[in-house]
């Protein structure tokens, strides 16, 4: 029987040191055994590998950046809908999400799907709401506090013991040994990332990554625990392993069925020596080693597209432990007039 | 390099020439968003409420100011409803200092809304525009003896900020033998950056029970409400929440103590317009809650409470911005383009940051009224007077407009209009676009010997 | 005047620079002032050329015209 053929739009195709998960993604896509796909990229900038590299797009497409507005960028995908016919987005990037979960009937109304978290989900787990987070759901969290004001460092020692972790709202982390490397800190990332400056007590340990997928009425369809095994200077895996471990997948089917989670996720644990774990961020979105998790068993982008669907799809109930993943860099060789006619007309 | 035209080389004939449009060249930032081959359209506003901005420019000069009755007059009646469908006792007062021309104020007095001063100017204002005492709150730091007086004899109700203005009302309501009518202006902790700590009294070092107590023993101030105000431009509707269930637990308390109940609950105002902060990631119109979303934070947070339903006080909110941001616009024209040194667009417009205070933390929009071509450049828009902190946008695509070409800045009704400057310049006029699209003046420009006439040269300085 | 040898610029405007590497986008009445440069038009013929096709007013034309040939000067298009 020929296999329906589905219409995808990825964003993310920046495949560089520091990787979007974008060409992951459509890798699983193109492996699905249930459809064809045709995948239209959506890229922000025109150097981004995924554009360039051979049998990942059939088509793409540039599109504003979110802080153009969503008016902006929702006009842009109707114009590349009237061309492609979308059947889903799949949004990759953490700074388009909070606009493509707020356009989602929006986007449903001209019939394209997306799978993402609620607006809720995804407000009530930033970094500076940790401690709240893991209170409501029952969740080991590392002991934090936000800071607005450099009077607030000297009563630190009454309720951390150093070292600790100086943290932005946003991005950035610092392991301070004193009050001194705290105030440095402190201003540093105040003057980045802006108020509030989180201060979290550091636990030692291994992290430890999982990639999940939950379907919104608390059920995970698929989950696959990861080691990191080489971290680069950006703090990127650069190769990562397969684990079996029964309390980090406990762990993970009990917060999603707790928080209802709709999508993928990626949570960030740390294991310390008692062997206990400490959620210290969740990723509201498929992480950038996805491919792993396909490649263990668990095709998950393919699972997503169906939820996206509403096809139902049955859960995974296994991977296969020690599988690994090991990134590279490869130069592909373009042309300017490739550059040139992405620089015009914004489609490739 | 000669720019005369060869004079034997006239139009050849009468050929349709073709539509211009200036010749730009813009470089491609390899990885950088390039938004110029993508055909984003810069939006292009010709006609406010219908009225066709050519035509009052036209009648009006420019710069100067326009206000959309229509606009006001929806925008308060979504936030009345958006309250007022979930809390049975609603009642709004208008931020004077958001934007006190009189004509404004009566539109909102005319909808429904009491008033809100925080000055004895304010105060006449309110007076002027009709408003009585028992419905004009009266906030702020500084009430002078001649306003408290005459706020305690109008029964106006007055948000006690300090412990001195405590003791000086007190002083002035026993000399005139009269109650005063008062509420305390409480600060909070709601969770949000930064926590105004500067007005009113602190509610968790026990400061706001201290002082509610002296309050209650007085006999010459009767308390009528407690009132708190956490900011400015609050995006985040939980804090409404977490300070509504502060204020009621403190409501519930003093009943408790004293079996008194207290008539309002006035939370403020604080909320964001759909203008872009400096800095922002996202724009407004993208992140700015609705009123339903925050009504529906403040008044679940209410409801929940231990308040009494018999006994539920009236909901009093102070909201200036978001009422009057949208209703506002500055219609200004190309003065110059220039070239910047780095190769940049520099555009200078006739509207400067004495007129626009707001420029200061608004990444304002500035728009053209007709477009010609799609085409934008990397541009910086600045203000025409002669200093250097004149700069209306830093860097914006813009449209390739000539001198002479209108703009329109948007979503300025909110404190432009009253914290405006005299500086260089003289303020322009102020129209208003009223419900069946009639055009008033409503202030006019000011003029010359107006600001002269303020003046007097002591005698050794005349000849 | 001179536009710089090897320059070369595509139909749809987008003209790339062998020597630094630099690319651009144009807009079509600059794609045209460039090539009209390319063909060894002086700046008074293209002047003229562009005053007889299009719908503009001499001074407008004149300060446009020098704006942007300032611009191929800052962008090291031009060989002065």
């Amino acid at each position: 029987m020929k296999k329906t053929k589905y219409h995808i739009a990825v964003t993310g195709l920046n495949n560089t040191d520091n990787p979007g998960p974008g060409i992951p993604v459509i890798r699983g896509l193109r492996e699905s055994k249930d459809f064809d796909v045709r995948i239209i990229g959506l890229a922000y900038e025109n150097l981004e590998p995924g554009i360039y590299m051979p049998d990942m797009v059939d088509k793409a497409y540039q599109i504003p950046y979110p802080s153009s507005g969503m008016n902006t960028l929702l006009k842009r995908i109707e114009y590349i809908h009237s061309k492609e016919r979308l059947d889903v987005i799949i949004p990759n990037f953490d700074a388009e999400l909070y606009t493509f979960i707020q356009a989602r009937e929006r986007l449903q109304k001209i019939g394209i799907q997306t799978f993402l978290p609620t607006m809720d989900q995804f407000e009530e787990r930033q970094k500076a709401n940790l401690s709240q987070y893991g209170e409501k759901y029952g969740v080991k969290v590392p002991f934090s506090k936000t800071i607005t004001h450099r009077r607030d460092i000297e009563q630190l020692k009454d309720s951390f013991e150093y070292p600790l972790l100086v943290k932005g709202k946003f991005y950035d982390a610092y392991l301070a040994y004193s009050a001194e490397q705290v105030n440095s800190f402190f201003n540093r990332i105040s003057a980045k990332w802006g108020m509030p400056v989180i201060i979290q007590e550091f636990i030692r340990g291994t992290e430890v990554n999982v990639i999940a997928l939950g379907d919104g009425l608390g059920n995970t369809v698929g989950a696959v625990p990861m080691r990191k095994q080489y971290i680069t200077d950006k703090g990127k895996a650069w190769g990562g392993i397969t684990i079996q471990n029964d309390k980090m997948m406990e762990l993970t089917r009990d917060l999603i069925r707790k928080t209802k989670w709709q999508g993928g996720m990626e949570l960030e644990l740390i294991k310390t020596n008692k062997n206990e774990y400490y959620l210290i961020e969740i990723n509201p979105r498929i992480p950038a080693w996805v491919y792993l998790a396909v490649a263990s068993g668990q095709n998950l982008p393919e699972a997503l597209v169906k939820l996206a669907l509403g096809l139902n799809p049955p859960p995974f109930s296994n991977y296969e432990v020690g599988k690994m993943f090991i990134r590279y860099s490869y130069d592909l060789i373009g042309d300017i007039s490739q550059f040139g006619n992405l620089s015009v007309s914004g489609e490739m | 390099m000669s720019f005369f035209l060869k004079e034997n080389n006239s139009i050849p004939n009468q050929m349709e020439k073709l539509e211009y449009e200036r010749p730009i060249i813009n470089k491609v930032n390899a990885g950088m968003p390039d938004k110029f081959g993508m055909s984003t359209r810069v939006p292009v506003m010709s006609h406010i409420e219908e009225v066709a901005i050519k035509d009052i420019m036209d009648q009006y000069g420019s710069p100067l100011y326009v206000i959309s009755e229509p606009c006001i007059r929806n925008t308060y009646r979504q936030a009345q409803k958006a309250f007022a469908s979930r809390y049975p006792r609603v009642q709004f007062a208008w931020s004077y200092k958001t934007n006190y021309l009189n004509a404004v104020c009566k539109i909102f007095h005319s909808e429904g809304a009491w008033a809100e001063v925080v000055s004895g100017f304010e105060y006449s204002k309110a007076v002027e525009n009709g408003i009585s005492g028992d419905q004009i709150i009266f906030n702020g730091p500084e009430k002078s003896k001649a306003d408290l007086e005459r706020a305690i004899n109008d029964g106006a109700m007055v948000h006690l900020d300090s412990l001195d203005e405590f003791y000086f009302l007190g002083e002035l309501a026993q000399n005139l033998n009269k109650k005063a009518k008062v509420a305390l202006r409480i600060n909070l902790d709601a969770g949000i950056y930064p926590q105004w700590d500067r007005f009113g009294f602190n509610l968790e070092n026990g400061e706001a029970w201290h002082v509610l107590t002296r309050v209650m023993l007085h006999d010459y101030m009767e308390l009528l409400g407690l009132h708190t105000h956490m900011g400015t431009y609050i995006t985040a509707v939980s804090a409404y929440a977490i300070a509504a269930k502060k204020m009621a637990d403190l409501a519930i308390r003093l009943f408790r103590k004293f079996n008194h109940s207290v008539k309002y609950l006035d939370l403020g105002g604080g909320f964001a317009s759909k203008n872009t902060l400096k800095g922002a990631y996202l724009p407004g119109s993208d992140t700015c809650p609705s009123f339903d979303d925050y009504a529906e934070a403040l008044t679940s947070a209410l409801l929940a409470s231990e308040l009494p339903p018999e006994r539920l006080p009236l909901l009093i909110l102070e909201c200036g911005r978001a009422l009057v941001d949208d209703a506002g616009f500055i219609l200004g024209r190309v003065l110059a383009n220039k070239r910047l040194v780095d190769g940049r667009r520099a555009t200078v417009i006739d509207v400067g940051v004495n007129m626009l205070f707001t420029s200061f933390w608004y990444e304002h929009d500035v728009l053209p009224t007709r477009l010609k071509s799609e085409q934008t450049e990397n541009t910086t828009i600045y203000g025409p007077l002669c200093m250097n902190i004149d700069v209306i946008r830093e860097a914006v695509q813009f449209p390739l407009l000539q001198r002479g070409d209108a703009v329109v800045i948007p979503r300025i009704g909110a404190y432009n209009m009253t914290q405006w400057m005299q500086f260089i310049k003289l303020r322009p006029p102020v129209l208003l676009i009223d419900e069946d699209r009639k055009v008033h003046l409503i202030r006019k420009q000011e003029t010359y010997e107006q600001f002269n006439a303020m003046e007097t040269i002591p005698e050794h300085l005349k000849t | 005047m001179k536009l710089k040898r090897n320059i070369a610029i595509s139909e749809n405007g987008f003209l790339f620079n062998p020597e630094t590497g630099d690319s651009f986008l144009l807009n079509p009445i600059a794609r045209e002032i460039v090539n009209f440069l390319k063909e060894g038009n002086d700046v008074a013929d293209v002047k003229q050329l562009l005053f007889d096709r299009y719908e503009v007013d001499l001074v407008t034309l004149e300060k446009n015209l020098e704006d942007f040939l300032e611009m191929l000067q800052h962008n090291e298009l031009l060989d002065r």
